[in-house]
């Protein structure tokens, strides 16, 4: 990914292309968790924790899996050996 | 019941097995054949040293508590393992590009190699740990004191002290024999993270079985397990937003920043693609690790008296219902939880001290230059890291002796999260923000200590036990706004939720602060280029010049640190990158950077800067040479460093040719010499037969003249002879005529027969280590023989010390045999090294030995056809040649 060329080029290659959208896929993920995680907050002083717990593991499980959707599209390539 | 024999019995059979793991994990990577201790299975388990005792079985009571609270813990981590593409990719690049052997390493790495912030680092490390090292010990003991209830014989305060005793001496074992085995050149311990895997996954196991058993078993499936919650004491989802979020960030903070996550995240870890599959399987291992507590907490308070200790639910469930097994796994579970995270604290903790403050400290009392042992250094930062794991647990276990080990030390692990988490502001500031500065790190450390000090780590001890009672109602001599639990009067906060956002908002704002109107040094600032820009340059910046300090010196110095073989090897490497023969490359800057790197994987990046430093020039950085690497003009540089990395191979073919030409002057100069010097030495022999038979012709002599005349001319041929012997020798040599004999026989016994031939007579001292010759050996013996004695006398002829002597080591390298014959003269200097294997090569113009300088050159023509090597071994303190012997030479079973 070290390239001399200019980075912020305006016009690159359609893979090229959705890669990068894929890294800044990578990086909303956790943000997403956080909103998600933050709704229970919302709710009444009335609501239950057994639907309290089923909201957020399933949440938990869709951030595993989206995870790991994206980490087979995007990979830590380490750098070339020196 | 459980007899508490048997429990002991099964707690030391599977400390035994986990050994056995460790062990064979340790030689399996020794020989090469570690692939799967490289898998991403191996480095994700790893990480889950983050569930310690204080989750395993507090959790349960966490949630018995205060409902699903607990779950912040983990979401925190699941977090910053799903987002790994912002920081843990950048931290373990890092932590691989500078060779980062800890947290503190990195922090002051990246400002400037600094000193100073190492040791705050590493002091602000070993405080919050403590605590939390006190945790583990106590749930050990505890859980073994639920079997000795349960057996009828509740344990005492004595036997609590005595066991947490045990457990910690148990762990310095085992921590100390797997964590200090070497100083691997990366700090990586497979035996210890093979040990750590096995470990997470019985804990995992553990606590599933426990869960399956309370849903299926005790409740009769999920839906009657929700229901039960929502009859439950805990029914009621009332959660405090900002406990919520500033326990989720706490724990998220704190899984980059504690020391031995840092420790099983970027030091241990070895292929940067692992991050990839740990992002979502760490994530799913603490998701399952986690869904079962509730419903534990929910039936335990069910179906135990109403004054059961929550945080053993999770052993007194099965108990209770008669399931010894399932109570025994979940013992092992809480066991192996407590025990991987002492030992991996320990050990980053021991690194720390002993790399951040022992080491410094034993440098600076004792001048450089004076003792010369090879591997000394290495032998004090071994030494210091074995007693700091010691008394690293030592703390541990006095902080558990002295706060009673009662619920005081349950609460203590939040408030000890919070002090490691004071790094953050520094790590993220440091990695992402060219602009920070030592100043503003130390200054950002500092404040949040003491913020964390005031706020949360001294009120942890009890009311009135540190902070007066009168301090802690109206504030420090009646300063009613640095009341510890109301910050600037701002009243009525939870406590814990006021003690992070004041230490954190205080640290990041000195920090910035500090950043901003400091100006950083020529040192900081390129560190912090290569930090920040750390994907941008893969190819290092330099900062060393190309400096006066010869390789010599950087070898004696290497190898006390790393030791002998491997910086002899090191250097080697070197050599030959550059397209040279022999232990000492040219001093580049390219060469000096890799040899401080390789340096600081052991002794850290600040302590082997400064070794560095002390034999090339000062700092060797100049504000010009910055300009050259960390200004906005890199970018164009970044072009030019890939024209010379392409140039680099023409640089090497070049540096060789000019060697060559060198070799090749020198020896045009040595070659007319020796013309002129055998003709002298074939001209003075026949000048003396000719005028000694010129009088025996001529005139009348008695017997006894006559016999003395011809003893001359006789000797005279013998010289003549043995000059055209050597001759012949050596071209029969080097035209591959000589037929090689195969004989066998012990290195011993040889070394014995050409000592008594050329040590014969004369005072020289000869120094052996019988133990280490024990070798047989099967190549032609009598020519090996002859290049031991040409090795002998030499050291005999030339050894200039007022005491000759000579130390003939032999030593194993894989599986290599070299001898190295060491004298304590004043060596062979730089510029000789190169020529004396050269044919008529002489050192010495004295011509005091009587030789024609054939002798090296015919030890190095016996040994290529050996199939072995010779060569001159520099920075040894004296004349130094190493044999290295062929390995088909040496016979197996030896």
């Amino acid at each position: 990914m070290i390239s001399p060329a200019p980075k912020h080029g305006a016009f690159v290659a359609k893979d090229t292309y959705r890669k990068r959208r894929m890294r800044d896929l990578a990086r909303a993920v956790p943000v997403i968790g956080v909103v998600l995680l933050g709704i229970p907050l919302l709710w009444s002083d009335a609501a239950l924790n057994s639907s309290a717990i089923v909201y957020i593991f399933v949440v938990w499980v869709l951030l595993i899996l989206l995870a790991a959707a994206i980490s087979r599209v995007v990979s830590n390539d380490p750098p070339k050996a020196t | 019941m459980v007899a508490f024999n048997v429990l002991v019995a099964v707690a030391l059979a599977y400390v035994a097995f986990l050994f056995a793991v460790a062990f064979f994990a340790e030689r399996r990577a020794e020989q090469g054949h570690g692939g799967w201790l490289y898998s991403p299975v191996v480095y994700t388990l790893s990480l889950s040293i983050y569930c310690t005792a204080w989750t395993f079985y507090g959790a349960v009571g966490y949630a018995a508590r205060s409902g699903l609270e607990y779950v912040t813990i983990y979401l925190g981590p699941t977090l910053v393992m799903v987002g790994w593409w912002w920081v843990l990719r950048r931290l373990v690049r890092i932590g691989r590009a500078q060779r980062i052997t800890s947290i503190a390493d990195l922090i002051s790495s990246r400002f400037g190699k600094s000193r100073s912030l190492g040791v705050i680092v590493t002091l602000m490390a070993v405080v919050a740990a403590t605590p939390y090292i006190a945790l583990q010990l106590q749930s050990v003991t505890l859980s073994f004191s639920v079997f000795a209830d349960a057996g009828g014989r509740p344990w005492g305060p004595d036997e609590l002290g005595g066991g947490a005793k045990w457990v910690a001496v148990g762990l310095a074992i085992f921590t100390v024999l797997f964590g200090t085995r070497n100083l691997d050149a990366n700090e990586r311990h497979h035996g210890i993270v093979m040990a750590i895997a096995v470990e997470a996954v019985v804990k995992l196991l553990a606590l599933i079985a426990v869960g399956v058993f309370v849903v299926w078993g005790i409740a009769g499936g999920p839906t009657q397990i929700l229901a039960e919650i929502d009859a439950s004491p805990i029914a009621r989802w009332e959660q405090d937003g900002a406990r919520w979020f500033s326990l989720i960030f706490l724990s998220a903070a704190a899984f980059i920043c504690l020391p031995r996550m840092f420790q099983v995240l970027v030091v241990e870890n070895v292929d940067e693609r692992h991050l990839n599959i740990a992002g979502w399987a760490f994530p799913a291992y603490l998701m399952l690790m986690s869904l079962f507590v509730v419903p534990i907490a929910v039936v335990g308070l069910r179906l135990l008296p109403a004054g059961a200790n929550p945080d053993l639910f999770v052993l007194t469930v099965p108990l209770s219902q008669g399931q010894n097994g399932l109570a025994m796994l979940s013992f092992l579970g809480g066991f192996s939880s407590a025990t991987s995270m002492v030992i991996v604290a320990t050990i980053a903790l021991a690194t720390m001290v002993s790399n951040h403050i022992v080491v410094p400290i034993w440098l600076t009392t004792r001048n450089v230059g004076e003792a010369k042992v090879s591997g000394d250094v290495r032998y004090v930062v071994l030494l210091s890291r074995r007693l700091s794991i010691a008394g690293v647990l030592l703390l541990g276990y006095l902080y558990y002796r002295v706060s009673g080990g009662g619920t005081a030390l349950a609460a203590i692990g939040l408030v000890s999260f919070t002090g490691a988490v004071q790094v953050l502001p520094a790590l993220i500031g440091g990695i992402f923000w060219r602009g920070s500065t030592r100043v503003g790190a130390a200054m950002g450390l500092i404040t949040g200590f003491v913020v964390w000090s005031w706020t949360l780590f001294l009120p942890s001890f009890g009311n009135g036990a540190v902070i007066t009672d009168a301090a802690a109602m109206f504030g420090p001599f009646g300063i009613s706004w640095l009341r510890p639990d109301a910050l600037f009067g701002i009243d009525g906060m939870d406590p814990l939720v006021h003690g992070i956002m004041w230490s954190m908002l205080l640290n990041t704002a000195m920090f910035f602060a500090g950043s901003v109107f400091s100006f950083p040094t020529p040192l900081e600032r390129l560190q912090g280029a290569q930090f920040v820009n750390v994907f941008d340059y893969s190819a290092g910046s330099q900062p060393w010049r190309t400096s006066a300090a010869s390789a010599e010196d950087l070898l004696i110095m290497s190898q006390r640190i790393i030791g002998g073989l491997e910086a002899q090897a090191f250097f080697q490497r070197a050599a030959s990158r550059q397209g040279k023969v022999g232990y000492l490359p040219d001093v580049t800057s390219e060469f000096l950077e890799s040899l401080e790197r390789e340096l600081a994987g052991s002794v850290g990046a600040a302590t082997a800067h400064a070794m560095i430093g002390q034999l090339t020039d000062g700092s060797g950085l100049s504000v010009e040479d910055l300009i050259a690497v960390a200004d906005e003009a890199a970018q164009i540089l970044e072009y030019s460093n890939q024209l010379e990395a392409k140039s680099s191979e023409q640089d090497r073919t070049a540096r060789a040719l000019r060697d060559a030409n060198e070799q090749l002057t020198a020896l045009s100069i040595q070659k007319d010499a020796f013309l002129s010097q055998i003709s002298h030495e074939l001209r003075t022999p026949m000048t003396s037969i000719r005028s000694f038979s010129e009088i025996l012709r001529d005139s009348d002599m008695t017997a006894a003249e006559q016999g003395k005349y011809a003893g001359i001319i006789h000797d005279e041929t013998l010289r003549l002879t043995r000059l055209l012997d050597d001759l012949l020798d050596l071209s029969v040599l080097a035209n591959g005529e000589v037929v090689l004999q195969d004989q066998t026989g012990s290195l011993s016994a040889l070394i014995d027969r050409a000592v008594s031939v050329a040590g014969h007579g004369v005072d020289l001292t000869i120094k052996r280590t019988r133990a280490a010759e024990d070798v047989m050996l099967r190549t032609d013996l009598d020519r090996l023989v002859q290049v031991f004695i040409n090795l002998i006398a030499n050291a005999n002829k030339y050894c200039d010390a007022d005491r000759p002597a000579l130390r003939i080591d032999v030593s194993r390298n894989g599986a290599a045999y070299s001898i190295d014959f060491i004298d304590n003269g004043s060596g062979i200097r730089a510029e000789n090294q190169q020529i004396i294997f050269e044919k008529f090569a002489r050192v010495s113009d004295e011509g005091k030995a009587g030789g024609a300088g054939l002798g090296l050159a015919i030890c190095r023509e016996i040994m290529t056809r050996l199939g072995g090597q010779i060569s001159y071994l520099p920075g040894q303190g004296g004349a130094a040649f190493r044999v290295v012997l062929p390995v088909s030479a040496i016979l197996a079973n030896q």
